[in-house]
């Protein structure tokens, strides 16, 4: 809120949150304060799934380093996927 | 100034209350024991949202002599731990102004009706909640006295202006009702330095009483004890800035 920035994507899969395995369709990705890493802003994400209520949420806060990491090794995982022949057929 | 022969005390419990568009929400009340009548002091709280340090800051003012109530202002998010409820605020680009204007100022008529206060209140806020205190400040009647603690997106460009946040708060400067205390980290981006000074000229060019400190050495947040933006030297001084402008304009 102090930046306005943030985004949502709806996605789908399952996330582990506090009470377990639930099905996720939705992430919201933020650049603002993160409530535990140690930053003043971070790119935050959470998985969530609003109809099972606020705490069916799956937590990260990145520096923007690692964000720009994972993200780059999240497209080299499904390039090798791909050119693997596993990825499913469209 | 406490001295330890003193008798103190301070009574604070969760209370539902009435925003100024009727709803009821609940808010946190700390009030000091012993003889009254006692300023007030509202809270508007930050993004992380209504959380342990601004249940804490609460207790801290009453400590300091001054009735202090903390409305939720993510109440109608709904209910869970506070970090998952500023989450998915966050994620929904925050809570209406109109919305927490109402808010604030129905904690303002809720402390003016309680007993034992010298009739009095302030307004103090941090982060998002400085933003908030302010716009209050502008645009509900009968605060006697401010304190924005780097309140950002003051001043907002035309594409940062939301249906949640219709209108930069800086515009409404010309309203404001109060004395000022603004505390300002000049390592901050939100708000930056050039636009604590953009708000400067504005409160200059409508006359109004106000006093900006800017911190060297500090960013956003620097009051924060639990975060790394923490900064002891400049939070020190600026809580003494604190309780000095508030004994000036409330007492």
């Amino acid at each position: 809120m102090c930046t306005m920035i943030a985004e949502k994507v709806k996605v789908e899969g399952s996330g582990k949150g506090t009470s377990g395995w639930f099905t996720l369709n939705q992430a919201n990705v933020s650049y603002d304060h993160p409530f535990n890493a140690p930053y003043e802003y971070a790119l935050n994400i959470d998985f969530v799934n609003e109809s099972l209520g606020p705490s069916a949420r799956v937590a990260v806060e990145l520096s923007e380093s690692a964000a720009r990491d994972l993200m780059r090794t999240i497209l080299s995982a499904l390039e090798q996927a791909e050119a693997g022949g596993h990825l499913p057929q469209k | 100034m406490y001295t330890t022969d003193m008798y103190e005390g301070v009574y604070a419990e969760t209370v539902t209350m009435t925003s100024a568009n009727g709803d009821s929400i609940n808010a946190y009340l700390a009030r000091p024991l012993g003889k009254g009548p006692f300023p007030c002091m509202v809270l508007a709280h930050h993004m992380p949202g209504w959380d342990a340090w601004y249940r804490e800051i609460a207790f801290k003012f009453a400590l300091h002599g001054y009735l202090s109530i903390s409305p939720n202002l993510f109440f109608r998010t709904g209910q869970g731990t506070p970090e998952d409820i500023a989450a998915k605020v966050r994620a929904d680009g925050g809570v209406p102004d109109d919305q927490v204007v109402g808010d604030l100022a129905g904690a303002l008529k809720y402390v003016h009706a309680l007993k034992d206060v010298n009739g009095k209140v302030g307004i103090f806020g941090t982060c998002s909640g400085g933003r908030h205190a302010f716009l209050a400040a502008c645009r509900a009647p009968g605060f006697d006295a401010l304190v924005d603690c780097w309140g950002g997106n003051v001043v907002m460009r035309p594409d940062q202006l939301t249906p949640k946040t219709p209108v930069a708060p800086i515009e409404y400067t010309k309203d404001l009702s109060c004395p000022m205390l603004g505390l300002f980290g000049n390592d901050d981006t939100t708000p930056a330095p050039e636009q604590v000074n953009q708000h400067e000229a504005e409160l200059k060019k409508y006359g109004k009483n106000y006093e900006f400190h800017r911190y060297d050495g500090a960013g956003h947040g620097f009051f924060y004890y639990h975060r790394p933006m923490y900064r002891q030297a400049q939070a020190v001084d600026g809580w003494e800035k604190v309780f000095a402008f508030l004994g000036k304009y409330l007492a």
